[in-house]
């Protein structure tokens, strides 16, 4: 009876030592594979990236061949075989400088007050709708500039309101949010320490602000103001709708322009041989500068972080 | 609590797959290109189908040369468009056929406020007004390169009298975005198809002649075109049923109905 049971004993242990060593085989297994699932990811997007930058510059070539730096003059009536391009970059860079010189202030501000001053009970409801403005898609706020902000331009300003300044305001809008919410993550992330010594050296608290905490976040704010370009420079939609479209250098805020994404989104369905090509050397143009303004970013992120 | 939530799912799923099943059944007829005939073409695919529920019309946009071209490359079953074939284009595609499916005018429009007093302008001086771009007195809103409405507005308007737009225009990517700017703008002008015409903007007469169906149909009013249905090689089975039915009594009714003016 009894070695019946010691008999039953040893089997059951048997049995459990053979499945909890099968677990952790299985375990190790789950493990490999998820590891190698996440690098085939990884890998994925990258490649993605370089097939896709392979496609621009690929389809762009015929044209960087035949215009070379034709490409960049002031002139673009493709009719006429006319495809200069200058005005566009002039148009997209004035749109995202102003609209970064409006929105850099006010989303600071906003990251400031949410991590410093505001009440537990305010917070609750301003974050989440701070982070709501990402999620309107572009094309409402180039409807609501179309309908209300151009002719409310046109007021003041006469002409159609469809102008620099329409964009370049739109465009802030949009990327206050961005700006705003990773700025606050970096103020939240400096240490309670820093807060304090600054305090117990006797600072005020806009001193604290000024001397200790934005210093210390800096490079997060740089990344935050870098996403905030990227995204301005990148948008389309609520471009084509405020900002008139004419291939003109503007002379003033008031006067309409033309930026590289709503020129490749206004002609891209009409066009055929050079003109296709010429718009996707348009893209890889866009492409360059992107990675410009993201290098200028990275660099400053490095100062940031080496002080 | 959600228990209801995998059901559902699994429903919507199945249905969706059901649906798609159900698609496999008919005859599909790829419509694309102009922004001007879409209107169009959206009403006959409508009436079509209710008469043959075994034939699925999708129709889409994109414009005048996307549908030529997407016909050619055989993306589209049926390409249309709002301006003749160019020599180039059907020396590249000669297996192209066009059907002329109705006619349409090109309406000059202000806003129905218009300082400017603007009843009634000659060709050369809307020309002139394009030529010039917006200034003090104008707010100039033309249409994109490529587009089929500005390919006519161009050969009947600017090239007459050696003119370009120009580039002090804003540029509008529709029809519809066109009337929306120019509803909204007092001192703006533009043009568009005249089956897209409705109270927001009001047309002004060129040379003295309003820009009506009728007139456009007796040949006075000067800035018309053709619209046209463009199949790869002659029409063939639900395609050619479907370009007949649109030349029927019954499509040129609603041809009428669209606004746009019959060719029988």
């Amino acid at each position: 009876m009894s070695t019946a049971r010691a008999e039953r004993t040893a089997s059951l242990a048997r049995v459990s030592l053979a499945r909890l060593i099968d677990r952790a085989m299985s375990r190790r297994l789950a493990d490999r594979l998820s590891e190698l699932s996440f690098s085939v990811l990884g890998l994925f997007s990258l490649l993605l990236l370089l097939f896709i930058a392979a496609f621009i510059f690929k389809e762009a070539f015929p044209a960087f061949a035949e215009l070379k730096l034709g490409l960049f003059g002031e002139e673009w009536y493709p009719s006429r075989g006319e495809y200069g391009i200058l005005t566009m970059v002039v148009g997209s860079i004035a749109v995202t400088a102003l609209a970064l010189l409006i929105a850099l202030p006010l989303s600071l501000g906003c990251a400031i007050y949410l991590s410093e001053l505001a009440t537990p009970r305010v917070y609750r409801f301003a974050r989440p709708a701070v982070e709501l403005l990402v999620g309107i898609p572009s094309v409402v706020y180039g409807l609501v500039g179309m309908v209300l902000l151009c002719p409310l331009i046109a007021k003041f300003g006469g002409g159609s309101g469809s102008s620099v300044l329409a964009a370049g305001v739109v465009l802030a809008v949009m990327i206050l949010p961005t700006i705003a919410t990773i700025s606050e993550d970096s103020l939240r992330a400096v240490p309670r320490s820093y807060r304090e010594a600054a305090f117990a050296l006797g600072a005020t608290h806009w001193q604290m602000i000024k001397s200790v905490l934005l210093p210390a976040s800096r490079p997060g704010i740089v990344a935050a103001v870098v996403l905030g370009t990227g995204r301005a420079i990148g948008e389309t939609m609520a471009m084509l709708m405020v900002i008139g479209n004419s291939p003109i250098f503007p002379k003033s805020l008031l006067e309409p322009a033309r930026t590289l994404t709503g020129n490749i989104a206004l002609e891209i369905n009409y066009a055929t041989g050079l003109h296709a090509s010429v718009l996707f050397a348009t893209g890889a143009v866009l492409f360059l500068l992107v990675m410009l303004i993201n290098g200028i970013g990275y660099v400053l992120y490095r100062k940031g972080v080496g002080r | 609590m959600q228990k209801w939530l995998v059901p559902a799912a699994a429903l919507v799923l199945l249905l969706t797959l059901f649906g798609a099943g159900c698609g496999k059944g008919r005859a599909v007829i790829q419509v694309g290109g102009s922004t001007t005939v879409q209107p169009l073409a959206e009403k006959w695919a409508e009436a079509y189908e209710a008469k043959h529920p075994n034939v699925d019309i999708r129709v889409q946009g994109g414009g005048s040369t996307a549908g030529i071209k997407g016909c050619a490359e055989g993306i589209f079953d049926i390409g249309a468009h709002s301006r003749d074939l160019k020599a180039s284009e059907l020396e590249r595609w000669p297996e192209l056929k066009p059907h002329a499916v109705a006619r349409d005018g090109v309406a000059i429009i202000v806003h129905p406020s218009n300082p400017n007093h603007a009843e009634s302008l000659t060709l050369q001086e809307i020309g002139e007004i394009f030529a010039t771009g917006s200034n003090d007195k104008w707010t100039v809103i033309s249409r994109e390169e490529g587009s089929g409405t500005r390919e006519t507005f161009e050969k009947k308007v600017m090239k007459p009298f050696g003119k370009k737009i120009s580039e002090k225009c804003e540029f509008l990517p529709s029809n519809a975005a066109v009337k929306e700017k120019v509803s909204r703008t007092p001192d703006a002008i533009g043009y568009l198809s005249l089956g897209y015409v409705d109270g927001a903007v009001r047309t002004i007469k060129v040379n003295g002649i309003p820009c009506t169906e009728e007139n456009v149909r007796k040949g006075t009013y000067p800035i018309a075109r053709t619209l046209y249905l463009t199949t790869r090689g002659e029409a063939k089975g639900e395609v050619k049923k479907f370009i007949e039915f649109c030349l029927s009594d019954e499509g040129q009714r609603i041809v009428e109905e669209e606004g746009y003016i019959r060719v029988r």
